[in-house]
């Protein structure tokens, strides 16, 4: 833990230095990824329960949306059960349509395959291990599907 | 979450808060989830999960198929459950045997059973003793080192098997047997059935359904899995598929991409590779009788959803026959409202029912996962369900519906060769430690008593 700390300072110390040149550098910038500006860019994403609590947390840029949950302890059981290998469901999240158009990756075969078994499966749900953020996204709501963690008591 | 009863509790602080007990019968999924969520959302409370084996996880161990390692990604979960302060888990001890419901009842507050399905369900068609029958829960068992299952010798002698079902399980069981053992040899599938499989002369495995494709009970990322796996083609049946393109449109996206990925395996099909082992998908069949090697069965025709017998038979062939038509469970205590015709606990959303005959609920008593909802569902829906009756279990005890009025002791291990957690952590060791130099991710112990020596109990 601590030394992902201490490059996420590091990274966070060269990120103006670095911020111009992004473009041409990529390459280099992947020998050198303390360096690379993206690393410690922060967006801000809100995770919404099918109750309407919203769960609003500070969110990495490159990180996916499971790895947002899991850095920031965001309360949501179970959530996640497989950690990110595409072999269950539980990461199952809502997206309002226009945020789904704009994900830059769409769902590939295996991910639509586990979205099948999904509980309340909509046409812009998506699997937060698989959708990994950008700089745009800041903002971003996504709905946290009904489960026993909120609304809908079994 | 639970302010009301923790103020109510605190405005009569000179009554000694009474430790909640709660024992949880089984130490698969069910149970682990039950006991996180009970954790976390109630005051005061001790948790037993009391398991039968000396080892946790259920069929997370014992089921998941050993080249499906990321489905067992869950046990780290269930790991930081087992080390929470407020939760103990007792395993090597048995419900029936060790201890009795009668005296889980006198010793815990409330009692959670989920103990699972153990037995399967038979054809009861003549022959079905026969050797060269088994059931695919025994042969799942066997490659994943349940113990008592080790001695199974399955015939892979033979060139066909015939598993009946095709759920799950059956691709399970298929894939296992079709995959060249290179890609099982680094998995955590016991030495002794990576050796049978080494030496087994399977060539093509049949999966028999009774009804259509558009019924077909696998899932599509298992089947997706069958159609990439190395030197096997599968061969799907033309005239099985009759009408079927016609109806994918108006399929819900589940069903119809499941479909939409047959169709596109069986128009891609050739039959020039006769060299490689095949998967025979075999749909509107209903096994009627056992020969020597080879299964008679009537086709099928389906009358809306259901398959209804034609008076046309086909002979299958059959070296080995894996019967894979479901699990169900056993009663473990004659304690137990069970229901032996469903094979599992008479209950309502978990709560268990004092009787079958009526809707009472005997408070204190609850069921979940495969032992209350019947064996369906992959861990996602047993998740789900065991999240419930946890959240049962914890608005029963602040709602006051679970007598709680006096302290309870909960289970006296000094006399029982209970394996705790941290004697659970030398086996763990010990596995992986024998399976560093294969390069597996562990080797596991099957005997019993060789769980029991490690453990140091």
């Amino acid at each position: 833990m601590q030394s992902v700390k201490l490059v996420q300072n590091l990274a966070r110390f060269s990120f103006s230095r670095t911020l111009k040149s992004t473009s041409n550098l990529k390459g280099v910038q992947r020998n050198f990824s303390i360096s690379h500006p993206r690393l410690n860019e922060q967006i801000t994403v809100t995770f919404v329960r099918a109750s309407g609590e919203k769960l609003t947390t500070k969110a990495k840029v490159g990180d996916n949306l499971l790895d947002v949950v899991v850095n920031n302890n965001i309360d949501l059981d179970g959530f996640g059960a497989c950690e990110g290998t595409l072999t269950c469901s539980t990461c199952h999240l809502i997206f309002k349509p226009a945020d789904y158009e704009r994900l830059p990756d769409k769902p590939g075969d295996e991910e639509l395959d586990m979205l099948d078994l999904a509980y309340d499966l909509t046409d812009t749900s998506r699997l937060g291990c698989q959708v990994i953020l950008t700089k745009d996204m800041d903002g971003l709501e996504v709905k946290v599907p009904a489960t026993v963690n909120d609304a809908r008591s079994a | 979450m639970n302010m009301l009863p923790r103020v109510f509790l605190r405005s009569y602080s000179s009554i000694p808060l009474i430790k909640k007990k709660i024992a949880i019968v089984g130490g698969g999924p069910a149970g682990f989830y039950a006991a996180q969520y009970i954790a976390k959302n109630l005051s005061n409370c001790e948790i037993d999960i009391l398991e039968k084996l000396p080892v946790p996880f259920g069929l997370v161990r014992f089921g998941v198929a050993p080249d499906h390692p990321e489905v067992k990604n869950v046990i780290n979960t269930f790991t930081k459950t087992a080390e929470n302060p407020s939760v103990r888990f007792l395993g090597n001890i048995a419900l029936g045997q060790d201890v009795s419901l009668k005296e889980l009842r006198e010793q815990y507050h409330a009692v959670l059973l989920t103990y699972g399905a153990d037995q399967d369900h038979r054809l009861n068609i003549p022959n079905e003793d026969q050797e060269n029958v088994i059931s695919a829960r025994k042969f799942v068992a066997w490659y994943n080192g349940l113990p008592g299952a080790e001695n199974l010798q399955p015939k892979l002698t033979g060139d066909t098997v015939t598993i009946i079902g095709q759920g799950n399980v059956a691709i399970d069981v298929a894939r296992i047997l079709l995959s060249p053992v290179d890609l099982l040899k680094n998995t955590d599938i016991t030495e002794y059935s990576l050796e049978a499989l080494s030496t087994s002369n399977i060539k093509r495995v049949q999966l028999v359904g009774r009804r259509g494709p558009l019924q077909a009970a696998f899932t599509i990322k298992e089947l997706r899995e069958m159609l990439k796996l190395p030197n096997v083609t599968t061969v799907w049946r033309r005239e099985d598929f009759e009408g079927v393109e016609d109806l994918v449109a108006s399929l819900q996206r589940p069903r119809k991409r499941l479909t939409e990925l047959m169709l596109t395996s069986l128009k891609a099909q050739n039959f020039t590779d006769t060299q490689e082992r095949q998967f025979l998908p075999i749909f509107l069949r209903s096994p009627e009788t056992i020969s020597y090697n080879s299964l008679d069965v009537v086709v099928n025709k389906m009358a809306g959803d259901k398959a209804v017998k034609t008076k046309d038979m086909e002979n299958l062939p059959a070296d080995l026959i894996l019967r894979s038509i479901g699990y169900r469970s056993t009663c473990a205590d004659s304690e137990i409202p069970f229901n032996e015709k469903a094979g599992k606990v008479f209950n309502h959303n978990g709560r268990v029912l004092v009787n079958g005959d009526s809707e009472v609920i005997d408070r204190g008593l609850y069921t979940a996962g495969w032992l209350g909802t019947g064996p369906t569902g992959v861990i996602l829906t047993t998740m789900n369900t065991a999240f419930g009756v946890g959240k049962h279990i914890v608005d029963d005890f602040n709602g006051n519906l679970i007598k709680c009025d006096q302290n309870k002791p909960g289970l006296d291990i000094k006399k029982l060769r209970a394996v705790t957690w941290d004697k659970w952590e030398r086996i763990d060791k010990a596995e992986i430690e024998a399976g560093a130099g294969k390069g597996k991710p562990r080797e596991k112990i099957v005997s019993i008593n060789t769980m029991l020596e490690v453990a140091g109990v």
